[in-house]
Formats: structure tokens, C-alpha cells, sequence
């Protein structure tokens, strides 16, 4: 180390070090290629990034620019915002769609970590074939089985145009997370849950006290994902709450919205700003468990 | 006495397997055996959900398959995207995560940026691409037309909406990138210095070297992809709902698929005929046309050896 800060004052000392030709040439690849690649970086950022600068400058045009071809607002309508706020409805869907997420998040781990955690320590037969079922129903694509539910759910139940039918289920264990979890849960050495036997402690306590906070992580993970894919859900909200706007979500909302101000783009995409925003801001608090919890599975539900 | 107690213990533990099990197990009955058992019922039932059902043999089935006027076009967008989107999906995410390995300058910032449409919700997403590229006052026309391209009518022409819509997936190609990303910074560094000895270009060390060890995850990103895109709902969905113009609720009987069929996908099929024509019988079908689908493809991603998803530990 000394040596290497010696030679480099040494070099810098001289007028003009001596390179050698060839090390000449090779510090010019290594320029150009960062030169090259920090381009094609730009240029891939500016694909990822213009299409959130735009529609956020559209957000904050006057009605009649929003029609027009101009890419910066003359005036900044920072009252567009507003607007979207004083939709009949609005505050509504926002209120169901932190119950949908945060009671479904909430239901969804509590459900799915005694499941995991069987699948990834304890040895029974038929484990292997649980597994494949998990596997199977995460890539089961939800319109399936959505003819019987929904008869269920308005016919058996009476409970359509409720949020109910959205949480519900998420009281029994999702797949992804479950899944997702166990391979979080394999990761954890055995010797500890052996050693909070030896101490005596039941399977339940050594979930709890042993097993679940070395398991952070990977919960973080799984409560992340579900509390985005409530707030994403489309199809859910639709085929449930269609018919009774009080019960609407926002992701459902916001497509509404569309049609209510069928041609004010400049409101439509504030309020796509408004429902982008906090996914963004919660990914900013949780980046490190949202990228962990990808690598783990490879795969999104 | 002893193997009183062994059998006591044994019992024990076959309860308490079940007692952790059971949240999924009551929802696998509740939410899959159940409903699976029943589609298949109704798909020979003629349903409207308000008359009681009755027995119509294999006329839903026959009805699907010759007189829906969607099915084939159906069938057809469906097998575009797998085709096309997902692997251009696929090259797009292996591109991006190799060009996020080679930044060395600010690369969390990259990295972020990339990673954040991903993250974007469907709607707002295929709203803000609906608005995007939207011929009339859409900016990228705008910009198409200032530098002299010809502009595409995206969303509004059937030969553009899904090219459109392979647009909307390819930015949101980061899942692909964490995945591929990894899986580049996990090939042996000692491999890329032997072929380096070897004078191995920079193509070939790609492709005996990258290729070989990450094709497991390239194969996972294909399976994987090709049943979101049997899945492909919210998004054609919104953008054939955008682009026409279409008010929701307004009473107007919304024909899917804007333009000309050409954004309609499996999964929207089944909401046009259980919830908008109300046959209950003919969704089924759709739905177990989808369900065989899905299934061959989840079978294929577990079946091999040494494992994409690994059930065995």
C-alpha cells in the first residue's frame, strides 16, 4: 500500500511519467470503454425516466395545454392536484386500498409463516408434494378459477361490492410469499432450531423466539410484495367491487377516472402520479429487502 | 410401553404438521380444490347466473371454439406475446443487467432508475404509456415527428398495439435485471481469466463462458415470462379501454380487445363471457383452456433436473 502511494507521488512529481506504449493504449481502451458504457447507461436511464418526467410535467399543465403538443407547462397548475383530491371518491379509494393492503399484508404473514416454516424444518411425507403445489398455484394465473369464486362470494355469501372477497383469502396463506419465505427459511442453519429444542422449547416458541427474528428479512420481503400487489390489483377490485364505487380501490379508481374527465389528461395523469408516488417512496425506505426478496425467488407472483 | 409412547409421538407430530400446515391447507380446499371442481362442472352446464343451471354437454365447449367470434384472435395475441414479448423481454433484462455489471460510476443510482418502473402500478403504468403514446398529442410522437420519423398510431392501430405493449413490458424489465445481475456477478471469476489466458475475445468469453453459466436463470426468466403472459390482463385491458375512449359504467357494452381484437389476451375472454355476457358455462371453458396452459408450462419449469425451482433441498 505504501508502496503504491510512494510510486503514484513519484509520478506525479515528474514532468511526464514514461509510459510504455502498449500501457498507453490499454489506459485509452479502458477510457473508452467507460466512456461507451456510461453512454449506453444514459441512454438506458433516459428510456426508464422520461416516461415519469413527462407524465408528471403533463400533471401540472392547464386543461387546454394538456390537449396540445407542448412538453414543459407555461403555467405550473400545482392546483391540478387539488382537483384530483376533490374527486367524488378519491379519499375513498385511498382508505380501501390501505384497508386491502394493510389488513391483507398483515392476514398474509401471519398465514403464511407457520406453512413456510413446516416446509423448510420439519420432515413429513408428502412434503415434497406440498411444495410442488405451492409452486404450482403461485403460477396459477387468478382467472381460473374466478367464475366459481365470485358465484360464491355474491350468490353463497351476499358479500360483493364489499372488500371483503379482496381479504379474506389472504387469511389462508399466499403461495408466493409462502414460498418465498421457505427458501428464506432454508437458508437459516438447522443447529439453531435443533439447540432451542435441546433447551426445551416447544415447536411453537422456537418458531417464534429462535427462528422468526433471524427470519426479518425475509418477512420484510414478503410483506412488501403483498402490500404491492394489493395496491397494483385490477382485476381483484373489478370483478368484486364493480358495482359498488364506495368499495373501490384506487388502482381500480384510477381507471375511472379516465372516464369521468375523459379528455383532462392533465388531471387523469395527476392522479397517476398520486397512486405511483407512494409505491415509489415505500421502495426508497425498503430497497434493500424489495431487491433481496427478487434475487431469492427470481420470480414475481 | 416403548412403542406405546413412539406411537403417541408420531401422533403428536402428524398434529402438529398439521396445525402449521393449515392455513394453506383450508385455503387449497377453499380456494383451488373447490373452485377447480366446480369450473369443470360448469363447463358443461349452460349458467346465467340467475335461472338454475342445467346440463348442456359439450355445447360451451363447441360454442368457444366455433361461434366465439374471440377465441382465435385470442389464442393468437397470446401466442405474439409469448413469442415476441417474452423474449425480447428475456435479451432486454440479460442487456440491462450485463450493462449495470460493466457501470462503475454511480452505479446505485443506475441501478435504481432502472429498477423503478418495474415497481410502477399496471394501471397507472399502461395510463401513463396510453398517454404517452398517444398519436394525437402524445409526446413521443411529438418528438418522432420533430426528428422526422414517421409517427405510429400505437394503441389506436391494430398492427402497433402490441408492439405498444411490448414497450410497457420492456420498461418494466427490472425484475429481469436483479435476476440476471446476480447470476452475472455469480460466474466464477476464475473461468473469464482462463479464457482471458486463452485469448478468448470478449464475444467468445461471452459465449462459452456467461452463456453456459447462466442459461439455468435464462430458461427460469423464459417459463416465468411466458405464463405472466398468459396472465396478461390489466394492461391490454386499460390500453384498448384508453385508447378508444370508452367512459366506464356508461352503459356502453365495451368490445375488448381495442383495436380489432388485437390487444385481446386468454384471461380477458373469460371476463367477457362470465361478466359481461353473463354465460358463466362458456368462461369455464376458457378458464380450463388456460388452467391446461399454465400447468404444462409450471410442469416444464419444475421438471428439470437440477432444478430452476428446486423442491428438494
Amino acid at each position: 500500500m505504501t508502496q503504491v502511494l510512494h510510486r503514484s507521488t513519484d509520478s506525479a512529481a515528474e514532468p511526464k511519467a514514461p509510459d510504455s506504449p502498449a500501457e498507453r493504449t490499454a489506459r485509452r481502451k479502458a477510457l473508452l470503454e467507460w466512456i461507451a458504457v456510461h453512454s449506453l447507461g444514459i441512454a438506458v436511464a433516459l428510456f426508464f425516466t422520461l416516461p415519469f418526467v413527462f407524465v408528471f410535467l403533463t400533471s401540472l399543465m392547464s386543461d387546454s395545454q394538456a390537449l396540445s403538443r407542448d412538453l414543459i407547462p407555461h403555467t405550473w397548475e400545482w392546483a391540478n392536484y387539488r382537483k384530483v383530491f376533490d374527486t367524488p371518491g378519491f379519499l375513498t379509494w385511498w382508505k380501501n386500498t390501505l384497508i386491502y393492503a394493510g389488513l391483507g399484508t398483515v392476514l398474509t404473514v401471519v398465514s403464511s409463516v407457520p406453512v413456510a416454516y413446516a416446509l423448510a424444518k420439519f420432515r413429513f411425507r408428502g412434503r415434497n408434494l406440498t411444495l410442488m403445489l405451492v409452486i404450482s398455484m403461485m403460477m396459477l394465473p387468478p382467472q381460473v378459477v374466478v367464475i366459481p369464486m365470485y358465484l360464491f362470494w355474491a350468490k353463497q355469501l351476499d358479500l360483493t361490492g364489499t372488500l371483503w372477497p379482496l381479504i379474506v383469502p389472504m387469511a389462508f396463506g399466499d403461495a408466493f410469499s409462502i414460498f418465498l419465505l421457505r427458501q428464506f427459511l432454508m437458508t437459516i442453519p438447522n443447529e439453531y432450531v435443533d439447540a432451542a429444542k435441546v433447551d426445551g422449547c416447544g415447536d411453537l416458541r422456537t418458531l417464534l423466539k429462535v427462528v422468526l427474528p433471524m427470519a426479518k428479512p425475509g418477512i420484510a420481503a414478503i410483506a412488501l410484495f403483498q402490500f404491492f400487489n394489493a395496491w397494483n390489483d385490477y382485476f381483484g377490485p373489478q370483478i368484486y367491487t364493480s358495482d359498488n364505487p364506495a368499495a373501490w380501490t384506487l388502482s381500480y379508481g384510477l381507471e375511472s377516472f379516465k372516464g369521468a374527465h375523459h379528455t383532462d389528461w392533465n388531471l387523469t395523469m395527476a392522479a397517476t402520479v398520486l397512486v405511483l408516488a407512494p409505491v415509489i417512496l415505500v421502495f426508497f425506505f425498503a430497497q434493500k429487502a424489495f431487491v433481496e426478496g427478487v434475487t431469492l425467488t427470481g420470480v414475481k407472483g | 410401553m416403548a412403542t406405546h409412547t413412539l406411537r403417541a409421538k408420531h401422533r403428536r407430530s402428524v398434529l402438529r404438521n398439521l396445525a402449521f400446515l393449515s392455513p394453506w391447507l383450508i385455503g387449497f380446499a377453499v380456494f383451488f380444490a373447490y373452485p377447480m371442481i366446480s369450473t369443470v362442472y360448469f363447463s358443461f352446464m349452460h349458467y346465467d347466473g340467475f335461472k338454475p343451471p342445467t346440463w348442456s354437454g359439450t355445447k360451451n365447449w363447441t360454442y368457444v371454439f366455433e361461434h366465439y367470434p374471440f377465441f382465435w384472435p385470442a389464442l393468437r395475441n397470446t401466442l405474439w406475446l409469448v413469442v415476441i414479448m417474452v423474449s425480447l423481454r428475456v435479451l432486454f433484462g440479460l442487456g440491462v443487467g450485463l450493462l449495470i455489471t460493466k457501470i462503475k460510476t454511480g452505479t446505485g443510482v443506475f441501478r435504481t432508475l432502472f429498477y423503478l418502473p418495474y415497481l410502477a402500478p399496471p394501471v397507472a403504468a399502461t395510463m401513463a404509456f396510453a398517454f404517452l403514446l398517444n398519436p394525437g398529442t402524445g409526446p413521443v410522437n411529438s418528438i418522432l415527428e420533430k426528428i422526422g420519423i414517421p409517427a405510429p398510431g400505437w394503441f389506436n392501430d391494430p398492427t402497433w398495439s402490441k408492439p405498444a405493449l411490448t414497450l410497457l413490458a420492456l420498461w418494466g424489465v427490472g425484475d429481469l435485471m436483479v435476476i440476471f445481475m446476480a447470476a452475472l456477478l455469480d460466474v466464477p471469476k476464475e473461468q473469464y481469466e482462463a479464457s482471458e489466458l486463452d485469448g478468448a475475445s470478449a464475444w467468445q468469453r461471452f459465449r462459452y463462458v456467461t452463456l453456459p453459466n447462466i442459461s439455468p436463470i435464462i430458461m427460469f426468466a423464459v417459463v416465468t415470462g411466458v405464463i405472466q403472459a398468459m396472465q396478461y390482463y390489466t394492461q391490454p385491458l386499460i390500453a384498448g379501454k384508453v385508447a378508444s375512449g370508452v367512459i366506464q359504467g356508461a352503459g356502453t357494452m365495451f368490445e375488448p380487445g381495442y383495436p380489432e381484437h388485437s390487444t385481446l389476451t386468454l384471461p380477458q375472454l373469460i371476463y367477457n363471457l362470465g361478466f359481461q355476457r353473463f354465460d358463466y358455462g362458456s368462461a369455464c371453458v376458457v378458464a380450463l383452456l388456460l388452467f391446461a396452459l399454465s400447468m404444462a408450462f409450471t410442469a416444464f419449469l419444475m421438471r428439470r433436473r437440477g432444478g430452476l425451482i428446486q423442491a428438494g433441498d
